[in-house]
């Protein structure tokens, strides 16, 4: 597969023994990227997790919390009669079932409602009230009933429908699983492969030879940029074409923020990586930082569930200016200056993880 | 003075680096000739790799100075980059890349050099090029970290125990590709706990422990200026009376003896009339023979002499 792709790249180039290596694919920052490259599609879990986990993800929750066209719900009745005015009212679907099974129906959720006939001619409407569908229920079978009965409304309603895509659940999720797939991937394939060559010493041979280290930070940087247009294409591209998620925003401004934010999280990577020595130790911290921000910076739901004290931090935190970025340019369609708070906030931490990693970066 | 420093490719003076309480160089000076095989001997723990790892610039030393290829680290560090060989102790290169890719990276980072293709064929890589480094045998990642330290067309080489951990055929394999780049003229320094690799690659070695030089020379030079030419080893069956050591030292041409577990060491240095002369000695002694051996001395027999203890102890 790619091994031969990339062998033909290095065949193309001349083995003479020139005194100056020339070639561009001979610059030590592409061998570096190229190398880089290779360590990770050669690598079939992280593959797994950054490109088919998120889709597997989305899938999932997608389905789960699908918004079924105009619900329509169950109702059980108990006589003809009351079945028959009920299915007047064509939001419910009514069972016709003798006492003991509808109140069967009722208990396992089967049905949200069960009409039986009341004392002196009424009706008497069982249901949960802590249910949204038994209240909503109640109303539809009541007015069914009403109306049966001979009442006429005083005013005369008519209905206009609207359904926008954008104000779904999974319109809310994807912008928040591309944001926590973005931290997650830049953080993880920073932090994991620079403490394995630091454990592994490969790091104290690297600077034993002429490389320019720059060049080796670098060259993380490039094969994320490289592995982001895949990664960002295939969650954006999947949530279009399966869910019609929107991108309202400019596709500029979302490759922009995209890759502002994978830079900074790959300093924030990096800044985790600077000195850790086993494995155990720098995923025990990725995860110590990363884990905060899953659960508050709205991914799955919104960050505005946290109480009000709690928020000037939670805003704070990077991954939350990206989700609010990513949503704000493909839901509201916002452009890269009204996400200016945001991008300022993801600048920020880009800024200052990366001065920090290379104060404190270990070579060895 | 500045005459031998012209000739000199890499010159230590007085080399010190404590690593918190631990002294690893105490007070260190070495000397290695443009165009020899240096080594460092001694055993583990003993402050080569530090003193291999300061030269090469990776490791600040407390005190001291050094200069390479009549240069310092603190002035022309990318410089002497270019011209420097390196192979560290234990360091495991990427096992998702191929043998050529590997090579081929360490390639961008030199200015001169062989092709990766030609490096690889001078160690004998050729049918493991596109072998991912995971699936190499011992020998052959040692092999690939050579190429890797070769592929720059070094000045001078750093070989940080190069055959530690392979089995005799690799070792071989290595020694041949070091003699070969020694043929070329140009410099090395190895470090090694393996006497024999000392004897066979060395013009001269420097035996360390505990951080400082206890002898320095050429192989054969030190063995017969530190010890007698043959060792006698044999091994007394169990007898009531005790072994008289005193006596088995006024045997003609015994220079030293030494128990140890069990066994009794001798320096001598004429076998045949030694072995007959301890034979007699045994018999009136009464003691039983279980076990005789003897073999020309080496550079172990120096270091024990000189210390007491073996290279390999711990």
């Amino acid at each position: 597969m790619s091994d031969n792709t990339i062998s033909d790249i290095q065949a193309g180039v001349g083995e003479k023994r020139s005194p100056r290596a020339t070639s561009f694919a001979d610059h030590p920052l592409v061998q570096l990227t190229l190398v880089r490259f290779l360590e990770f599609v050669r690598e079939p879990e992280a593959l797994f997790w950054v490109f088919v986990f998120p889709i597997l993800l989305a899938v999932g929750l997608g389905i789960a919390f699908r918004n079924r066209p105009a619900d329509v719900l169950r109702i059980a009745a108990v006589t003809p009669e009351l079945a028959q005015s009920l299915r007047q009212e064509k939001l419910l679907e009514v069972q016709q079932l003798d006492p003991q099974a509808a109140q069967e129906a009722l208990r396992t959720g089967k049905v949200a409602l069960l009409a039986v006939p009341g004392s002196s001619g009424g009706v008497e409407y069982r249901y949960d009230d802590t249910n949204p569908e038994g209240r909503a229920a109640r109303l539809l079978a009541d007015r069914a009933i009403q109306k049966a009965a001979g009442r006429v409304d005083p005013v005369a309603t008519t209905d206009q429908l609207m359904r926008e895509t954008g104000s779904r659940y999974i319109d809310f999720l994807i912008p928040g699983l591309l944001g926590m797939n973005l931290m997650g991937s830049a953080i993880w394939s920073m932090g994991f492969a620079i403490v394995d060559a630091r454990r592994k010493k490969l790091l104290k041979r690297l600077v034993a030879s002429p490389m320019p280290r720059p060049y080796y930070l670098l060259s993380f940087l490039l094969s994320r940029i490289l592995l982001l247009v895949v990664e960002v294409g295939a969650l954006v591209g999947f949530g279009a074409l399966l869910f019609h998620v929107p991108v309202r925003g400019s596709l500029i401004d979302l490759g922009a923020v995209c890759l502002l934010s994978s830079l900074s999280f790959s300093a924030l990577g990096l800044l985790l990586a600077s000195r850790a020595r086993t494995i155990e130790a720098a995923s025990g911290l990725m995860n110590l930082v990363m884990m905060p921000m899953w659960i508050a910076s709205g991914v799955f739901f919104s960050s505005q569930k946290f109480p009000d004290v709690m928020q000037p931090v939670i805003k704070a935190l990077p991954l939350t200016a990206v989700i609010d970025a990513l949503r704000a340019n493909m839901l509201q369609g916002a452009n890269l200056a009204q996400m200016a708070p945001q991008v300022a906030i993801i600048a920020f931490w880009l800024v200052i993880c990366f001065a920090l990693a290379l104060k404190l970066f270990r070579w060895r | 003075m500045p005459e031998i420093a012209s000739k000199s490719a890499l010159r230590v003076r007085d080399l010190r680096k404590t690593y918190k309480d631990v002294v690893a160089v105490d007070g260190l000076t070495l000397e290695v000739q443009a165009g020899e095989c240096f080594g460092l001997l001694g055993p583990n723990g003993a402050g080569k790799t530090t003193t291999v790892e300061i030269c090469e610039g990776l490791t600040p030393p407390d005190s001291g100075e050094v200069e390479v290829l009549g240069r310092r680290w603190s002035s022309d560090a990318a410089e002497l980059r270019q011209r420097l060989g390196i192979q560290l102790q234990d360091t495991q290169l990427s096992e998702k890349l191929t043998a050529h890719e590997t090579v081929r990276l360490f390639r961008s980072f030199f200015r001169q050099g062989a092709g990766a293709d030609e490096v690889i064929a001078r160690v004998q890589l050729e049918e493991k090029q596109n072998s991912r480094v995971g699936d190499l045998s011992g020998g052959q990642k040692q092999r690939l970290a050579l190429a890797c330290a070769l592929v720059g067309d070094p000045d001078f080489l750093f070989l940080d125990e190069p055959t530690t951990g392979l089995d005799p055929q690799a070792r071989r394999q290595l020694w041949d590709l070091i003699e070969e780049f020694k043929r070329s003229g140009r410099s090395i320094l190895l470090t090694t706990h393996y006497m024999d690799e000392a004897e066979r690659l060395c013009d001269r070695v420097a035996i360390v422990d505990h951080g400082k030089e206890i002898a320095l020379g050429a192989p054969r030079e030190l063995i017969a200026s530190t010890c007698a030419e043959q060792m006698v080893e044999f091994t007394a069956g169990s007898v009531s009376h005790a072994l008289d050591v005193p006596a088995l030292r006024r045997i003609q041409g015994v220079r030293e003896v030494r128990t140890e577990n069990g066994s009794v060491l001798m320096q001598v240095s004429e076998l045949h009339t030694a072995v007959p002369a301890l034979l007699a000695e045994l018999t009136r002694q009464n003691v039983p023979l279980t076990e005789l051996r003897t073999h020309s001395a080496t550079l172990e027999d120096v270091f024990v002499t000189l210390t007491g203890r073996h290279l390999r102890d711990e």
